[in-house]
């Protein structure tokens, strides 16, 4: 095996220690991986949250997590990374996100990681619909997560 | 032609996902993203409300872009919100 780039936007759930196991068999020369995952939460701005609807933008969400991933690599010496998100219907707890980083030492994966959050939740063209007891909302664009990839 | 499509929240609002629009309707030619958000704005109230500038997001060619941006024959334009994925 060898580093690799992992990119899949997907109805279906992953498999944790899959995803991991994929990382940690592309190679020998990496000592770190950092793993990030997003499940959804039960609870939103004070109200009981059900589910959540995720809504992208198929052409455009591929290319932009892959410009992500490469301004990564650029930034820090990384060794494979896997980034998948998903879309359609997900329930409370359910996994949204994964994104996971090798590098040779830990701070490269740990910031690499982050890096790759932040910018997916301010650039990838997804978006989601909460279901609640009082129907269903679009969620709003936090100007806290805007000013989080602008500090990078 | 150019293709339009709408997402998220708007896509609901204006009741549409997807439009062609002529690239050059009489000496009125849309030649910038600008020119092209104004032309849709006068569609209605809720276009007018929901695709004002700062409000909804735009891309060309599934690239995000500013407003500045010149249209050619067969693009393909996106309006959405401020995007809440992850």
């Amino acid at each position: 095996m060898s580093h690799f780039t992992h990119i899949s936007v997907q109805i279906q759930d992953f498999d944790f220690a899959h995803e991991y196991q994929k990382l940690r068999d592309s190679n020998d020369s990496d000592g770190a991986i950092v793993t990030f995952v997003g499940l959804v939460r039960d609870t939103n701005l004070q109200q009981s949250v059900s589910g959540l609807f995720l809504e992208h933008y198929p052409a455009m969400t591929d290319k932009v997590l892959n410009n992500i991933v490469e301004q990564a690599r650029d930034k820090w010496q990384l060794g494979s990374v896997s980034v998948i998100h998903r879309v359609g219907q997900l329930h409370v707890s359910d996994q949204i996100v994964f994104v996971g980083v090798t590098s040779q030492h830990r701070q490269s994966a740990y910031q690499a990681n982050e890096f790759i959050m932040d910018f997916l939740k301010t650039q990838a063209p997804f978006w989601k619909k909460e279901t609640t007891a009082q129907g269903d909302r679009w969620i709003e664009a936090k100007v806290s997560d805007l000013k989080k990839s602008a500090d990078w | 032609m150019l293709t339009i499509l709408f997402f998220g929240h708007l896509k609901e609002v204006l009741k549409t996902e997807s439009i062609q629009v002529d690239l050059a309707v009489n000496s009125d030619a849309i030649t910038t993203v600008s020119k092209l958000r104004n032309m849709l704005q006068s569609k209605g109230e809720m276009w007018s409300e929901y695709l004002a500038y700062g409000k909804a997001l735009v891309a060309v060619n599934q690239e995000m872009t500013s407003d500045a941006t010149v249209l050619k024959e067969g693009d393909e334009i996106a309006f959405f919100p401020p995007v809440t994925g992850g």
